[in-house]
């Protein structure tokens, strides 16, 4: 972790070339240090964070005034940080009958927060849990307490958590777990609370000021998908080549708790939706046994998107495996126990994450979990099916090398497109979708699943969502359009998203002459749509150039009635789109 | 350690939180003297200073210090030589 004087000194470098984020802090404690913490985190992150940092415990008044400096500032997110010895005060205060009910209140007070901001601004909210204090008044007793401030303070945690489940603009960042992995001596200094009024240590700040930019990185869509795992000492104890099936040390043989634990651990993150991958110098065969074969392994050669095993350095294989999986090497963790080999592939490749993993393999795990590598902004089903998608992907290259017309391939496939406007069952997956698609995305607008949900419901929009089956398997949602109506002649296309698992399947010309069909029977006279460049997108630089769309100033445009269907070999399944709304 | 080296060591701790190389301390420095040196970075260079010496002071100690020499003695009464 950074110090936070490291972290100071980045506010005197410039960082007016990075995406410019407005973030609003209002905090119940004295929260200057936290700012400069922050702000200098974001830039660390490649982010531009400009703060309005709100004065000391005002967070009431900037929320419930419709005219305070929160609002004018209209910031892209608002930290609300409030403090554990706050609301201790505040529950002393309280008598007997209020303090059984106190979580509840809190829990009242932050959902009116929420509700009041949302009403008035499309910020995202970041709240905290309450770090634990145990203040010993009860002993043990506390926790089956129900008026102990302990009990109340854990109750609130578990409120405000299940007020995120429904507030989907609201995320929360988890102090208390950051204050069980770090400790409460660590976390709180009790001279800066005496002499400032700060509630957080100089050497916590870093940690708070990671998770925040954890958090907001995440909704901007920069977060891993892909674990590539090395093999020999780093999945299981010992060397496969030398040690053989029944020496490689797993389970409880010799130190193998150590990788079954680990293991357990990467099949966790299989499970939420993070592919893994296999990077390993030895003869494939051989390293494919244990997954195949070993009774000790947790991870099975199913739960490998792609197993790459071979006698070539790990940088070619780690760009082979980024080729496969088409993401960029930033969305991408490498877990090696070699410091050399770390380091070769950290030189090679920039934006790959190496964890620098301790000499002593006891420690792994826990110094993985405390590096919050896979902070994620949703979840959804689609996560969970990934990888099978991605070893259908797989299948889906060996049958392309058998041929070598590409039309014949693309026939060969039956590819089936299922296209509808958005609906309840599509909406979180389509926000999903334009918050994380860097590469084929056109103009790279991010909306919430609240935003979704109110164009979905809007006249001036028509939506589109697009999945895709073959012989091999489903790809599932991979295309998202939203159209705007202009004027009563011209529909814009406000966002056209597509996954890069798809690409080369023609499914460009599938969807354009599923926009098309669609702006002719709603009687719309031309089409027309804008490339907003982005530092990841430049692969649909001349996308609609490539698809017959005329240059029109900064836009691109496609007359209705002059259109000629293009080529696809993809077969819709309804037409349900085009009879919705008119 | 005597108090020259504490004024040299402490000299170094400003540089760094402070994050300016012309910083140089005497005895009679105080906050007045040195822009940067406000309420919030004292916070810092106070907790700067526990750290690098291994020391807790006490919080009521360091509201008295009246210069960089009442700093220095405080760290030499504590470091015990």
């Amino acid at each position: 972790m950074l110090s936070f004087n490291d972290i100071k000194k980045n506010l005197k470098k410039d960082a007016s070339g990075y995406k410019k984020i407005k973030i609003a802090i209002l905090s119940d404690s004295a929260s200057q240090l936290l700012n400069i913490a922050i702000k200098g985190h974001g830039y660390t992150a490649g982010l531009n964070f400009e703060i309005y940092e709100a004065d000391y415990n005002q967070v009431d008044l900037q929320i419930f005034d419709a005219d305070s400096e929160l609002y004018r500032f209209d910031p892209d997110f608002i930290f609300i940080n409030r403090s554990t010895e706050r609301l201790l005060k505040d529950f002393y205060k309280k008598g007997l009958g209020e303090q059984s009910n106190y979580a509840e209140q809190v829990a009242a007070i932050t959902r009116n927060y929420y509700n009041t901001i949302s009403s008035r601004l499309r910020s995202r909210i970041i709240i905290n849990t309450f770090p634990e204090i145990d203040d010993s008044v009860f002993g043990n007793f506390a926790a089956k307490t129900a008026s102990s401030f302990l009990f109340q303070l854990r109750k609130t945690n578990l409120l405000l958590m299940e007020l995120g489940q429904d507030a989907k603009d609201l995320f929360i960042c988890d102090l208390a777990a950051l204050q069980s992995q770090l400790g409460y001596r660590f976390v709180f200094d009790p001279k800066m609370y005496l002499n400032a009024d700060m509630v957080y240590s100089i050497d916590f700040l870093p940690y708070i000021a990671k998770n925040i930019t954890d958090i907001i990185s995440s909704i901007n869509g920069s977060f891993k998908k892909c674990l590539i795992l090395d093999l020999d000492n780093t999945t299981w104890g010992g060397i496969i080549g030398d040690d053989g099936m029944e020496g490689i040390q797993l389970g409880h043989l010799g130190t193998g708790k150590i990788y079954t634990d680990l293991q357990l651990w990467a099949k966790q993150l299989k499970q939420r939706g993070i592919i893994l991958a296999v990077c390993s110098k030895n003869t494939d065969e051989i390293a494919r046994e244990p997954f195949i074969s070993h009774p000790d392994m947790e991870l099975r050669i199913e739960d490998i998107a792609v197993f790459v095993a071979n006698w070539e350095t790990k940088v070619d294989n780690i760009r082979h495996i980024q080729s496969i999986l088409n993401i960029g090497f930033d969305a991408m963790v490498f877990l090696d126990d070699n410091p050399f080999e770390r380091e070769m592939v950290k030189s090679a490749i920039p934006g790959i994450t190496v964890p620098d993993l301790p000499e002593d393999p006891s420690e792994y795990l826990i110094y993985l979990r405390g590096l919050n590598l896979f902070e994620t902004a949703s979840f959804t089903d689609e996560d969970i099916q990934r990888t099978k998608q991605y070893q259908e992907e797989a299948q889906r290259n060996i049958l392309q090398q058998r041929f070598t017309d590409e039309h014949s391939f693309l026939q060969d496939l039956g590819m089936l497109a299922d296209v509808k406007p958005f609906d309840k069952f599509t909406i979180p997956r389509v926000a999903q979708l334009t918050q994380r698609s860097n590469q084929f995305n056109l103009r790279t607008i991010r909306y919430s699943e609240e935003d979704i949900t109110r164009i979905a419901a809007s006249p001036d929009f028509y939506t589109l969502s697009l999945s895709l089956e073959d012989r091999f398997g489903h790809h599932g949602l991979i295309g998202i359009i939203v159209l705007k109506k202009e004027d009563e002649h011209t529909l814009f296309i406000d966002s056209w998203i597509m996954s890069c698992r798809v690409l080369k399947r023609g499914m460009e010309d599938f969807t354009l002459n599923t926009i098309m069909e669609l702006a002719a029977a709603h009687h719309f006279k031309k089409v027309v749509g804008e490339y907003i460049p982005t530092k990841k997108n430049g692969i649909v630089k001349d996308h609609y150039a490539h698809l017959g769309f005329e240059p029109d100033g900064n836009n691109w445009v496609i007359d209705v009635a002059k259109y000629m269907e293009r080529v696809s070999f993809i077969t819709a399944k309804n037409k349900l789109w085009t009879s919705t709304r008119s | 350690m005597d108090f020259d080296t504490i004024l040299k060591q402490v000299n170094d701790i400003f540089i760094d939180i402070l994050d300016n190389n012309d910083i140089k301390l005497t005895p009679a420095t105080t906050a007045k003297d040195i822009e940067e040196w406000d309420s919030l970075n004292h916070i810092q260079l106070v907790v700067a200073i526990e750290k690098h010496f291994k020391l807790r002071f006490n919080s009521a100690e360091i509201t008295r210090w009246k210069n960089v020499g009442d700093m220095c003695q405080a760290i030499k009464d504590r470091t015990g030589n």
